[in-house]
């Protein structure tokens, strides 16, 4: 179904909750990339305060995830959902669920702040893991894009870009493996920073996880475990 | 627009059929379907296959000539005066609208359920023992024998099995509506067309006749009409959408309630404006 109509229902009130559903998810998702947003900067510039709030958001976006899991299942029960209804509800049950990851794995990030807070020699190391996390922010705000515009064009470019982060993610690895073997006194410092990098490319999954579910969503196709040139088709 | 020649022969796969094991094959197909009620046509070219042993589902809003699709099947429509059929339904390969058709006969192969449940007035075993009796069966052991399996098979035996001789009129609407259905399977039709069977029931009996076409299609090629898009989705291997005397879409339910290919589907079957 290419032409999908949230709205439009004989029952105006079923339009305003999934309507209230999707708004909700959006929410949610500038939430979560807010976080990601602070816990680089917190990262990038050690600032403890702004990892702190990062920490704090969490439970806003834990709560957003368990009241729009509600809402879903209220839909379920009360509306019995079919076709791009149906698929709009399981499309976001599965969203919340990457974003509040997401949200988990921003939080890991500005832990590894706090940790790194004093030292300046790991600075060098931050160019290559802000590259990182710009690209995966990116992705996060591309597929709540795709999301938010059921456009699944959007949904299958950012899909496509998490193999590019996969491949920093293990460049930057190698690199840091390289750091350690130069200097093992900055051996615990790299740790966190390969944690924080690890992080980072969770993220980058977890938002072409989301792209998934949009294409899920817009064509009923489910494209999770194939390759990119299949999905792509049709 | 969906015809049978472009449905898609994957539809009609026994492995992607939920409940598959049965024989799988075409029980009724439906060619180049048209009818009339005097100058106004009420089916435009239907092409539909209908599977043995499998539950069709024909929905549609009131008017899309659901029900009158249902009534060509067995030829219900022979009695309104100004209806013309044109086109064919082949019941095992065979022509129902063909010359030399018995149309007594061919009823007693296609029997019938209706939206009210509508017993005689005469007692439960006389009830399902009718149509045998027509037949001509007169040994009361053959009749004892297949009143009982009937009303088994309809899953009403163990409610009634001590008062078959009350009159049928004393049942539940839901009672009757299996006592019904018991009567049709009675004769061992192959085919069994449910026109809203439960629509004039409550919940818990229409639990009960679902319950029991879930049974009934290890035996019968079922269709059903129903108003109700949940019960289509519930009891239904294959479901037929209609609209205004045309079949609009045709596949396997579990597609059609999760991604139908057409948006007027999609649009009633969501709840939305066509």
């Amino acid at each position: 179904m290419e032409n999908l109509n949230i709205g439009q229902h004989i029952s105006r009130r079923y339009n305003e909750e999934l309507e209230d559903i999707r708004n909700r998810v959006l929410a949610m998702g500038g939430l979560v990339e807010q976080q990601l947003q602070d816990a680089m900067s917190a990262l990038e510039q050690r600032d403890e305060d702004l990892a702190a709030k990062v920490v704090e958001s969490d439970y806003q976006v834990n709560a957003m995830e368990v009241a729009i899991d509600e809402e879903c299942n209220v839909v379920l029960a009360r509306r019995q959902p079919a076709a791009s209804d149906l698929r709009l509800i399981v499309a976001v049950i599965k969203t919340i669920t990457d974003l509040e990851r997401i949200g988990d794995e921003a939080e890991r990030i500005a832990h590894m702040a706090g940790k790194l807070i004093g030292d300046e020699k790991t600075s060098r190391l931050f160019t290559q893991v802000r590259h990182l996390g710009h690209h995966v922010r990116g992705m996060l705000h591309g597929a709540l894009d795709a999301f938010a515009h059921l456009d699944t064009e959007k949904a299958v470019e950012v899909w496509s870009e998490d193999r590019m982060v996969d491949r920093e993610y293990e460049s930057l690895m190698r690199e840091l493996m390289t750091f350690m073997m130069e200097d093992p006194r900055s051996i615990p410092n790299i740790v966190q920073v390969m944690f924080a990098a690890r992080a980072m490319e969770r993220i980058g999954d977890r938002a072409g996880n989301i792209c998934e579910y949009v294409i899920y969503l817009v064509k009923g196709k489910d494209v999770r475990h194939t390759r990119l040139d299949q999905a792509g088709e049709e | 627009m969906t015809s049978a020649k472009n449905i898609d022969p994957q539809i009609l796969d026994a492995s992607s059929a939920p409940g598959s094991g049965a024989a799988d094959d075409i029980c009724l197909e439906v060619r180049d379907l048209n009818m009339y009620y005097g100058d106004a046509q009420a089916l435009q070219s239907i092409n539909m296959p209908i599977q043995r042993k499998r539950v069709t589902a024909f929905i549609g809003p009131s008017g899309c000539g659901k029900s009158t699709l249902l009534r060509c099947f067995n030829r219900m429509n022979d009695l309104v005066d100004s209806a013309r059929v044109e086109g064919s339904i082949l019941l095992d390969g065979e022509d129902i609208y063909g010359p030399g058709v018995r149309v007594a006969q061919l009823r007693q192969r296609v029997g019938m359920v209706f939206q009210k449940p509508n017993p005689f007035p005469k007692s439960i075993y006389e009830n399902v023992a009718y149509g045998l009796r027509l037949q001509g069966v007169k040994s009361r052991r053959t009749l004892d024998e297949i009143v009982e399996k009937a009303l088994r098979g309809a899953a009403l035996w163990d409610e009634v099995k001590d008062r078959l001789h009350d009159n049928a009129l004393g049942m539940s609407g839901g009672q009757q509506q299996r006592l019904v259905i018991a009567r049709a399977i009675a004769v061992e039709p192959e085919v069994l067309l449910l026109d809203e069977p439960a629509s004039a029931l409550d919940p818990i009996s229409t639990l009960k006749i679902e319950e029991l076409i879930d049974e009934l299609k290890s035996r019968y090629t079922i269709v059903i009409v129903t108003h109700n898009m949940q019960q289509a989705a519930r009891v239904s291997d294959y479901t037929a959408f209609m609209y205004i005397g045309k079949l609009i879409e045709f596949d396997l339910t579990n597609r059609i309630f999760t991604n139908p290919r057409e948006k007027m589907t999609e649009d009633y079957i969501t709840g939305r404006y066509g």
